[in-house]
């Protein structure tokens, strides 16, 4: 069903920064992935879309670590992995961000950017366990530059007084701060008005402009065209599609989530030649 | 950011600050102000009824009557800022304060050895509160209120049948009845004044060279020349009386210790994520159990120590050591001065004004005679209104998320 998609070699595994092969996941009698093969490279946009129940967010959390497939093959630089826990996946290098964001209102800007990896001060100040907040200040202000995240004005706001756009922007820098290569966004325009959702796009072009890899989760087809490089479908629990978003419809990725018959283009038939 | 350093920075700045005063009162960040007004308010009113109020004999007696409240106010600040509740602070101050006066008397252990044990056995309880809010996910409302009812019956148990042991001996008895002199008084007042300045200027000094923003350096002055003008006339008014209590040094300087390690180090930071947000605090890979255990700790020792200077004060100690309304203003000081009751917000300072704002209340009432009746009543009232504006304000804020 789901050959190699427009990768280079046979295997794929090699060129691509992050792939899987053969994930399979069922919470009882209900399969949730099937055979599920997905891969995404460096500088390279994947969107993951798919249907409620289609199977996206089992596949971000067995890649995330935060839930284990039964079977299946992780390959992470052309090396087969095993990430068993959250912690085995942030330390080869992938990040997530999840739709909740995780941040704690009440702290600032930086204290968000920094928590649980807070910087000391050197020399006798660090007997005092004292917190460099200028060092981490800076990197804070540098970290959001590098972004071009323009619209936090002042950095020692506390993040509950944030827009969405602002906090997204916080969270993704956040995941930056552990130089990741592959990162993962579930649903990060969700719930944005237009220009915020402008923002977040941008953030995940200057990710893309830094060579990583990019797996974002959406529902939203005009923002997934706008920003994605290729599109992966899920559909019940199996890889339905690959599109290169060059080159396709709305309709035809908009039949391969629902699996109308009319939509069975000329793209899918390749495919599953 | 840093182009904002460039010219017209003291203007800009002082705009900004007033700007940043306004949103922060309409949004009630601005605790220490509201509460410095309030006690203004409190004391013109009470001065106005009696010109004795604001005698130094009254106010350093204030301070006396005050200093074990604020000290176990601010182990609850602690606790408030994990969004966590400590009720059997007032008996833990009434039980590990009666096991120093029986380790006294009846043991004839050093008095220094014996409040030491007080301390070590409030860690101890708070250890155990702890361990069951953290391990068994029991809510501490309800450890600590079930902790406080055996406490209180241990505490009967271990005064025995007279119910009062009197402590005659020296150490104990001096920690609130030492007055140093004048001089040293204003040796402190100075010292303080320095070290805040050096603190204020380094710091600001590491900032500019880190090419961040700082405020003008008027506003920094003003600010400093503010707590310094503070200090020098609580010397000047102790100094009238009997001189700067040592109670209240000791007071200040846990005050200071534990604002420190709030607000300037990476425990502190993480106790205000896991009361902000403890699931992002969680996948932040902060232990949030270690946290939490660590605080309860830390509470129940504050308890014990402001139990042990609550007997020094009282020259003895009896079934009603830490009984009464002990607890309830314990918990009343720092939830009027801005501390919030639903986690992440406060700060240590909250605990010394609202003991305070409390004391203050008290103590005007006893000097115009009220009954107690009527003590209660408008404490009672003065609380329920800063709650309120308190759940106003967070109401406000919260309109600005969403």
């Amino acid at each position: 069903m789901t050959p190699a998609p427009d990768g280079p070699s046979a295997t794929g595994t090699t060129s691509y920064l992050l792939s899987l092969k053969g994930v399979s996941k069922a919470f009882g009698a209900n399969q949730a992935l099937s055979g599920v093969d997905f891969e995404v490279g460096a500088g390279e946009v994947v969107a993951l879309v798919g249907d409620n129940g289609a199977g996206k967010s089992t596949l971000v959390k067995a890649i995330a670590g935060v839930q284990l497939c039964d079977e299946g093959t992780i390959y992470f630089n052309g090396q087969v992995v095993k990430i068993s826990s959250p912690q085995d996946a942030t330390a080869l290098g992938i990040a997530t961000v999840y739709q909740d964001l995780a941040l704690c209102d009440n702290l600032d800007v930086v204290a968000n950017l920094y928590l649980g990896r807070e910087l000391f001060a050197k020399g006798a100040a660090r007997g005092a366990f004292f917190l460099d907040e200028t060092a981490m200040e800076q990197s804070s202000l540098k970290l959001l530059q590098s972004l071009a995240v323009t619209t936090i004005k002042d950095v020692r706001e506390p993040v509950g007084s944030l827009s969405g756009g602002q906090r997204q922007a916080v969270a993704i820098a956040r995941s930056l701060l552990g130089e990741p290569s592959v990162v993962l966004l579930d649903e990060p325009t969700a719930a944005l008005g237009v220009s915020q959702t402008e923002q977040v796009l941008g953030l995940i072009h200057e990710l893309r402009k830094r060579g990583l890899g990019v797996v974002i989760i959406s529902h939203n087809l005009e923002n997934v065209f706008a920003v994605a490089d290729r599109i992966v479908v899920l559909r019940l629990g199996r890889r339905s599609a690959t599109f290169d978003v060059r080159g396709v419809s709305r309709e035809d990725v908009v039949s391969a989530i629902t699996g109308a018959e009319f939509g069975l283009g000329a793209s899918i038939r390749k495919e599953s030649a | 950011m840093s182009d904002e350093r460039d010219t017209p920075l003291s203007m800009r700045g002082a705009g900004r600050m007033f700007r940043e005063l306004g949103r922060k009162l309409a949004q009630g960040e601005a605790g220490p102000l509201l509460v410095l007004l309030m006690v203004a308010a409190i004391w013109t009113f009470f001065q106005f009824q009696n010109d004795r109020f604001l005698s130094p004999g009254n106010l350093t007696n204030l301070m006396l009557q005050q200093s074990a409240v604020a000290t176990i106010s601010i182990g609850i600040v602690l606790i408030l800022l994990l969004g966590e509740i400590d009720l059997s602070v007032g008996a833990v101050s009434g039980f590990c304060a009666s096991v120093m006066a029986v380790l006294i008397v009846n043991n004839h252990l050093p008095p220094a050895l014996a409040a030491l044990a007080a301390l070590v056995l409030g860690a101890a309880v708070g250890l155990f509160n702890g361990f069951m809010v953290t391990r068994f996910r029991i809510p501490s409302f309800v450890v600590t209120l079930a902790g406080s009812l055996t406490l209180v019956g241990l505490q009967l148990y271990v005064l025995g049948e007279t119910g009062t042991i009197n402590l005659a001996d020296s150490f104990v008895t001096r920690l609130t009845s030492t007055f140093f002199p004048p001089l040293i008084g204003w040796a402190v007042a100075v010292l303080a004044i320095l070290l805040t300045l050096a603190f204020a200027l380094t710091g600001r000094a590491r900032r500019a060279r880190a090419g961040l923003a700082v405020g003008p350096l008027w506003s920094l002055l003003v600010g400093v020349g503010v707590i310094g003008a503070a200090f020098l006339a609580l010397v000047a008014v102790v100094n009238q009386d009997r001189g700067l209590p040592l109670v209240v040094v000791i007071v200040f300087g846990l005050a200071l210790a534990f604002a420190y390690v709030t607000e300037r180090t990476r425990f502190g930071r993480h106790m205000f994520a896991v009361g902000g947000n403890a699931e992002a605090a969680r996948r932040a890979g902060i232990k949030i159990d270690h946290v939490r255990l660590m605080v309860f700790v830390l509470g129940s020792t504050l308890a014990a120590a402001g139990g042990v200077l609550a007997a020094s004060r009282l020259t003895a100690v009896n079934q009603s050591s830490g009984g009464s309304d002990l607890l309830l203003m314990a918990i009343a000081g720092p939830v009027i001065a801005g501390t919030s009751l639903f986690g992440g917000r406060g700060t240590v300072w909250s605990a010394i004004l609202g003991a305070v704002v409390i004391g203050s209340i008290a103590n005007g009432m006893d000097l115009l005679s009220y009954s107690s009746s009527v003590k209660f009543i408008v404490t009672g009232a003065v609380l329920i209104t800063a709650v309120t504006i308190e759940s106003v304000t967070r109401m406000r804020r919260r309109g600005t998320i969403e």
